[in-house]
């Protein structure tokens, strides 16, 4: 149960539908970071992200954005496994290779970036643009994962349920799947009246 | 200096922030709504919020942010440098409210891991008066300054040593808020 009387909603969707105010924000920035023209594709994007989340043991957003990465990756879920079992061994650029590299380190601890990461995902092509990028995804994913279990919210065992919602988000995007992000009618009476 | 080629006489996440404007602006409005202008029934005050951040910041061992959000929750009323040290030091030592306090711990244990906050944490704070709210937003400050000080960290910005560079930071971030630019140079 989560620790504050939250939306029955899962994952982060309960406390963007509490707290709209700072949803807007929240979605603004992933939607700018996972969907918004780069040279990274939204695929490699979600696999940062699905990573980092992994990292953090973060059940619901490792699933989400696990979903949603496969699903602009026609749909190769044994890819996604693997980024996140080992992304050394993955069918994957060797650049994406080096910026997943950075962003374990940022997982960690941004200090324990060095100038040697930086350097290998260089040769590999890696803009300064998708150097700074990468770093903002695994950093603003210690933020989304943390909200999601520091609050401790419903997260869902269903792989089902992320897969359709995942092919819902890789289509419309997150501002607008937030558009569903609110408390179901019967819980509504309930949230006004407290 | 910095992993990417940031503007140089920038401190701290204002590199950044010039030089990806695009997630700049979320990044300002969430810092904004959570610090500064949290809503008529936030209950936490902007110095208790920055109390928050800064803490969070300083667990993360992130100088810049510890230095620039001690300095403004420094120049909110009620605060100071000592006060700031003291709770950065030992929370249930300084001389802050109990709800604070019971606040504080919760906002460690997300800067560590989040799934190790207690029922009894949220408990304690329940007792202390928390209400959802505040609960909400201390998770999500401690939550988001993992974000912020890993960006500043990460891209291994420029951080001066330079404290009446942090002391002005402070007070215009105290007086302003987040969505105006502060782009104090050396």
């Amino acid at each position: 149960m989560p620790h504050i009387s939250l939306p029955n909603l899962p994952g982060i969707r309960g406390p963007m539908a509490f707290r709209p105010e700072t949803s807007k924000p929240l979605n603004e920035l992933v939607e700018v970071l996972l969907r918004h023209p780069n040279s990274l594709s939204r695929g490699e994007r979600e696999l940062i992200a699905t990573y980092v989340s992994s990292q953090n043991n973060c059940h619901y957003c490792q699933s989400i954005h696990g979903a949603i990465a496969a699903a602009h990756l026609d749909g190769n879920e044994a890819l996604v496994q693997c980024v996140k079992d080992d992304f050394r061994s993955a069918e994957i650029t060797p650049k994406l290779k080096a910026l997943l590299g950075i962003a374990g380190k940022v997982q960690q601890d941004g200090k324990k970036v060095t100038e040697a990461d930086v350097q290998a995902a260089r040769e590999q092509g890696a803009t300064d643009l998708e150097i700074h990028d990468t770093v903002l995804i695994a950093a603003a994913f210690c933020m989304y994962n943390r909200y999601v279990d520091g609050l401790a919210t419903v997260q869902p065992k269903d792989p089902d349920l992320y897969r359709q919602r995942g092919k819902m988000v890789a289509r419309e995007g997150y501002v607008a799947a937030n558009l569903t992000n609110v408390a179901p009618p019967s819980q509504v009476a309930e949230l006004v009246g407290s | 200096m910095a992993h990417i080629n940031l503007p140089a006489e920038i401190p701290g996440i204002g590199a950044a922030f010039t030089f990806r404007p695009e997630t700049a602006k979320p990044m300002r409005e969430l810092a904004h709504i959570l610090l500064f202008e949290a809503g008529a029934n936030s209950g936490l005050s902007s110095r208790d919020r920055e109390l928050i951040a800064s803490y969070v910041s300083s667990r993360n061992r992130c100088y810049f942010c510890q230095t620039s959000h001690g300095a403004a929750a420094a120049h909110h009323s009620g605060g100071s440098t000592e006060l700031v040290a003291a709770v950065c030091e030992d929370p249930e030592t300084a001389r802050i409210s109990p709800k604070l306090k019971s606040l504080l711990a919760i906002a460690a244990h997300v800067q560590g891991d989040a799934k190790t906050v207690t029922t009894e944490m949220v408990e304690r704070a329940r007792a202390e008066e928390a209400t959802d709210l505040e609960l909400h937003d201390t998770v999500l400050i401690a939550a988001a300054f993992c974000m912020y000080n890993r960006y500043v960290d990460g891209l291994a910005t420029w951080q001066p040593r330079n404290e009446d560079m942090y002391q002005s930071m402070g007070r215009h971030l105290a007086e302003n808020g987040y969505v105006q630019a502060v782009l104090t140079s050396r």
